[in-house]
């Protein structure tokens, strides 16, 4: 069974990202522990990446941050095994394929399944190429998560029939950032992938108030918050925990 | 995974979001490939507006001075725009035509590919914005100028190295927020599948010529073909109608910058390991970890860290060398060039020049070496000037 399943078992999902090591790992550790308690159901953690092409400035800036801090793909899994100890909340890595592959796609999934990681979500291995990592998925339990995106049309059928864990419905184009509107076009792209699978379905890109996430619930499973949080996380830096627990609570109450 | 494949490199590794727009290309590529009425439109943009056929000189004098080797240049020097990224424009602007788009985005390094985007963009009419990183930007302001000047808007990159890798992120960005009305002109055989196939073979007419016009002069084959590499595009188009000829020897020149043991460097297949970036699996400058290492050469055409797929294949199977040139060998074949032949090379081609410089006293003198003079270097002079501690205005 997928560790995914609790994530949307108990009424909707809200799933905050933030970026390991941004602006340390140990405050990363400290925002997993309170993420949770204030009512996250699932984080997603990224890895960060010299050259995220999916993500807006904000993220970019922190991806920036986090590596000139030191952080590496060892330091991250290590901390999320720590982590893990003490916290049940699953725990989705969400990063770039070359981390991964040069890492040694084997190597990489098999510590993710030592540590307790549920899921990877990778933007830039597309349905075309998810061979690159699927092989290896089940053989760790790790699911590989699929994104559809408003040009997607007719791929979604494709996706969503293979789909695992979750759908990670990305609002709008372009790359990660805080968007004021949001089309109505992610609830068609959720109704279609209903029609092949029933799979949960989450929203990211754009999400950034609590009577938007509040509007998105009504027909999506969950609701990735990113650059909102990271945001606050650049403003406050090491102080940035309360302040990030406040965000949280206040975007889980308005979703159930 | 079979899509684009060479040997195990290539590949489409990108968001879910440009599929679709990748997926529309491919589709109306193989189409128009095909196409005879897309290939004579193409065929007389290539002569009437870009100058093509394109020279291939003998270098008599720098032949005398080596005395070697026969030396003859292919002169993309001479084409419209300076250089042979006109090639590559034109065909992937008329094919964005024929596929209904309004708008065009570019990347650049140099500067050559932008200017040369920015030309096709206003000769058909379309929208033209380019990706240019900061740090290019102040070393190529000329360039800058040049496309303002065309009508394209200039985007200053100041996210990461600010250099080439940088201003292709930033590309890919704004391709994925606005994909309906924009073609991405990719500047060179790097990115995801077509582009690597298409740009070759829009840039393989410099290959068909070299073999019509040496077969005419001299009634055979090339033995070397040299070429610079950085996402490897001049080179592919010189060396494809050669591949298949295991008499000609390919050799690709890459920047070594401050040599292939420092850090500043961007020789990717003599430094670099295999990764997936930007689109595709290949060769690339990256840490252990996969992070994408910042690379450093005097020419900002090559100051790239990955190398284009076909080029990784080309290495895999010995078919091509390639061999890493300094930003002092560089330098000194640019002024070589000019004083001996009266020719002003691109500092990226000044690559090439430095190898032939190399190996061709030691071949015989009915051995004969075709070097690919990419391009002009007016936009290199004052860098060059900088380098032998001048400072002069542009």
């Amino acid at each position: 069974m997928s560790k995914l399943q609790q994530v949307f078992s108990k009424g909707k999902a809200f799933i905050p990202f933030i970026t390991a090591g941004d602006p340390s790992l140990e405050v990363t550790e400290r925002l997993m522990f309170k993420m949770a308690e204030a009512g996250a159901d699932l984080i997603e953690l990224g890895v960060p990446f010299s050259d995220p092409i999916a993500e807006g400035p904000v993220i970019q800036a922190a991806s920036e941050r986090a590596l000139a801090a030191g952080v590496t793909t060892d330091k991250i899994l290590a901390m999320v095994g720590r982590m893990r100890k003490s916290c049940q909340v699953p725990v989705a890595l969400m990063t770039y394929v070359n981390p991964i592959f040069t890492y040694g796609t084997e190597r990489f999934l098999k510590k993710c399944q030592a540590v307790g990681i549920a899921a990877v979500i990778v933007p830039d291995v597309p349905f075309e190429e998810r061979e690159e990592l699927l092989p290896f998925c089940p053989t760790y339990g790790v699911d590989l998560i699929s994104m559809i995106a408003p040009t997607s049309n007719r791929r979604i059928r494709m996706i969503a029939s293979e789909a695992q864990g979750f759908i990670y419905c990305v609002s709008s184009l372009g790359v990660t950032g805080v968007r004021h509107k949001i089309g109505s076009i992610v609830e068609q792209m959720i109704k279609q992938v209903k029609e092949v699978k029933e799979i949960p379905c989450a929203i990211g890109f754009g999400v950034s108030q609590p009577e938007q996430a509040k509007e998105l619930a009504r027909f999506a499973d969950g609701v990735i918050v990113g650059s909102a949080i990271v945001k606050i996380i650049g403003q406050y830096g090491a102080g940035c925990v309360p302040h990030v627990v406040e965000y949280v609570r206040s975007m889980k109450n308005s979703i159930n | 995974m079979l899509n684009g494949r060479f040997g195990i490199h290539g590949g489409q590794y990108v968001p879910e979001t440009l599929m679709s727009a990748i997926g529309e290309l491919e589709e109306a590529y193989s189409h128009y490939r095909n196409d005879p009425g897309f290939q004579e439109e193409l065929a007389a943009l290539l002569h009437n507006y870009a100058g093509r056929p394109s020279l291939l000189y003998f270098a008599e004098k720098m032949t005398a001075d080596l005395n070697g080797a026969k030396i003859y240049l292919k002169r993309e020097d001479l084409n419209h725009t300076g250089s042979h990224k006109i090639n590559n424009v034109l065909g992937q602007a008329l094919l964005a035509k024929y596929m209904g788009k309004t708008r065009v985005i570019a990347e650049t390094g140099a500067g050559q590919h932008g200017v040369a985007a920015a030309t096709a963009a206003a000769l058909m009419g379309m929208d033209c914005e380019i990706f240019m990183g900061q740090e290019d930007i102040e070393r190529q302001r000329l360039n800058v100028y040049r496309m303002e000047l065309l009508g394209a808007q200039v985007h200053a990159v100041t996210s990461g190295t600010r250099t080439l890798k940088d201003a292709v992120n930033e590309t890919m960005r704004e391709w994925t927020k606005r994909v309906a009305d924009t073609h991405y002109v990719l500047g060179s055989v790097m990115g995801p599948h077509p582009f690597p196939t298409m740009v070759r073979d829009f840039q393989s007419v410099i290959g068909r010529e070299v073999k019509q016009q040496l077969l005419q002069k001299e009634g055979r084959l090339p033995d070397v073909l040299l070429a610079c590499v950085g996402g490897g595009s001049n080179a592919i188009g010189l060396f494809y109608d050669f591949i298949a000829e295991p008499g000609v020897r390919l050799i690709g020149c890459e920047a070594a910058g401050r040599g292939i043991d420092s850090t500043e460097t961007a020789a990717t297949i003599t430094t670099g390991t295999l990764g997936i970036f930007h689109g595709m699996k290949s060769y690339f400058c990256q840490d252990r970890y996969g992070q994408i290492a910042p690379v450093y050469s005097i020419s900002a055409g090559l100051d790239y860290p990955g190398v284009g797929p076909e080029h990784a294949q080309l290495h895999d199977t010995g078919r091509a060398e390639y061999v890493p040139i300094t930003d002092h060998e560089a330098v000194e074949a640019f002024e070589y060039l000019s004083q001996v032949e009266g020719i002003i090379p691109a500092i990226e081609s000044a690559h090439a020049l430095a190898y032939a410089i190399k190996i061709a006293p030691a071949m015989r003198k009915d051995q004969i070496m075709v070097v690919n003079l990419s391009g002009r270097g007016d936009k290199d002079v004052a860098a060059i000037a900088r380098y032998r501690g001048e400072q002069i205005d542009v």
